[in-house]
């Protein structure tokens, strides 16, 4: 579905990394690990298209994103998740809202989706926070939101970049479950976390591959997790 | 643009916040135009109206000058007459009398000017009907016929009115094209003030699968709105003004002529949704100049 080959990034002269090569099947699920700053984040921009490589091709549900007009793109993001680590929302509109604007954005009938966004809501423990405006939330709560709006629209890949930074271990378990029955559906995820317990944890529901991100390089990692 | 005005369940208006100093100086802005824009209008119908008045008067008179030694005076005049009598387009023609003639050189010459003895011209006046006289053809046949019979028909005092008038009325036009081209820069700086502003909100739908088409919608309808409703109360405060200015009937002069006639009031009713249109390009313009700095 996202599939990168020799890409590379650099911010200015600095070159953050190249050569990646990485491809998101359907029904896969990926770790992406690494140290702060390796470009785990950039990676995952460069696969919801927010960046362009400097090198390389990527290519999104069968297009190459080079080809892609804004509206293509837009149309493409319909299809993918996103977890940010900062969870940015629209700030004046309260959380229920703020996790049905993808369906909004794609013309879709929101009010027909009451049911599963208040199931959903409950699942991410948010059932009563649905009329709360975001920065009334703590941390853990917008990433869970976050999380939430990334799923509502069922997409094809779920691009998360620490999902679980900012909560607990046992709404970390939730979490996952949440992205393993994703992937059961035939989802793929890719999931960026500094949190090797997680990451354990995950592999013993789901044959999950790990990628590490270190010395400007992807591979994948060993028996050390 | 129609659909602008017919929200839906999925309208992207609300996800823009809702109010702030930009709206309120986008309405205002919108209103202060406005009413300049009508006071333009205004002024333009006025001018327009004297200038044809004017024009109109100069343009169905005309005056032939009559010189001839005195004894030959009266019977040059009257072949003159005679003349006018046969031209199309005539409707009345008389010689001025001694009084009117010392009433005219008055200003110059004093009141007790003996025109009788003095070999002053002697002025006879036309006045035209509707269709008009052949100046030409007359200045010929005057010329075959009376030698010393002169047509004067106004033509070198009215070129320089018709001139005035048309460039006033060219004024009056680039005042409201530029009044435009005001409030449409008014509109960009604050639409891109408000864009500015809400940058993330932009990223955030960006994120969400948003094309560019909607959210320039969140934006225009909202700014287009706010210049409609400023727009509206300014043309109607102008109207208001303009109603309400001293009008001393048909005749008066061009300050007290001010004003909108029959159907030329309708004319400024246009100019609230002229403003929602400038609205609404500027913002999609400055929307879009936005836009292409976010992926």
């Amino acid at each position: 579905m996202i599939e990168l080959s020799g890409v590379g990034y650099s911010y200015g002269d600095s070159r953050l990394f190249g050569d990646i090569t990485l491809s998101l099947a359907p029904g896969a699920f990926h770790f992406l690990t690494g140290p702060s700053g390796a470009g785990k984040t950039t990676l995952l921009k460069l696969c919801y298209l927010e960046l362009a490589p400097d090198e390389g091709q990527i290519d999104i549900f069968g297009k190459d994103a080079a080809a892609l007009n804004r509206d293509d793109i837009a149309k493409a993001r319909q299809r993918i998740g996103v977890v940010h680590q900062d969870c940015q929302f629209i700030d004046h509109m309260p959380l229920a809202e703020n996790i049905m604007l993808p369906l909004r954005v794609a013309g879709r009938d929101h009010a027909a989706e009451q049911n599963n966004l208040r199931d959903l809501m409950a699942w991410v423990g948010l059932g009563d926070k649905a009329d709360a405006l975001p920065p009334e939330l703590s941390g853990g709560e917008r990433q869970r939101a976050a999380l939430a709006r990334a799923v509502i629209m069922s997409p094809d890949v779920i691009l998360a970049d620490e999902p679980t930074g900012n909560v607990d271990w046992d709404m970390s378990l939730r979490l996952l479950t949440l992205l393993v029955e994703l992937n059961r559906m035939g989802k793929s995820v890719l999931l960026a976390t500094h949190d090797l317990a997680l990451i354990r944890q995950a592999k013993a529901q789901v044959p999950a591959r790990v990628l590490r991100l270190r010395d400007r390089v992807l591979q994948q990692a060993g028996s050390d997790l | 643009m129609i659909a602008l005005f017919t929200p839906s369940p999925t309208d992207p208006e609300r996800l823009v916040p809702p109010s702030g100093i930009t709206a309120q100086l986008t309405a205002f802005a919108a209103g202060a135009m406005a009413f300049l824009a009508v006071f333009a209008l205004a002024l333009m119908f006025a001018t327009n109206r004297v200038a044809d008045r004017w024009s109109a008067e100069l343009a169905q008179t005309a005056t032939i000058r009559v010189s001839a030694p005195a004894p030959q005076m009266a019977e040059q005049v009257q072949s003159v007459l005679t003349i006018l009598g046969q031209t199309p387009g005539v409707a009345s023609a008389r010689a001025m009398g001694d009084d009117e003639q010392r009433a005219l050189l008055a200003p110059w010459f004093g009141p007790d000017l003996p025109v009788e003895v003095l070999p002053i011209p002697r002025l006879i006046e036309v006045v035209e009907d509707s269709t008009g006289i052949d100046a030409e053809g007359l200045r010929l046949r005057l010329r075959a016929e009376v030698p010393g019979a002169v047509l004067d028909d106004h033509g070198r005092w009215r070129r320089p009115l018709i001139e005035a008038a048309e460039r006033l009325r060219t004024l009056g036009v680039l005042s409201i094209a530029l009044i435009a081209l005001t409030m449409a820069a008014m509109v960009t700086l604050a639409a891109s003030a408000s864009l500015s502003a809400n940058g993330k909100v932009i990223a955030v739908l960006r994120l969400v699968g948003a094309r560019d088409s909607y959210v320039i919608r969140a934006f225009v309808r909202r700014f287009m709105l706010r210049a409609l409703a400023g727009a509206s109360v300014g043309t109607v405060f102008a109207m208001a003004a303009i109603a309400v200015f001293p009008d001393s009937g048909r005749d008066t002069g061009f300050l007290t002529g001010l004003g909108f006639r029959g159907l030329e009031w309708f004319v400024p009713l246009l100019i609230p949704p002229v403003a929602a249109m400038v609205a609404f390009w500027a913002t999609r313009i400055a929307a879009a100049r936005k836009l292409r700095e976010i992926r």
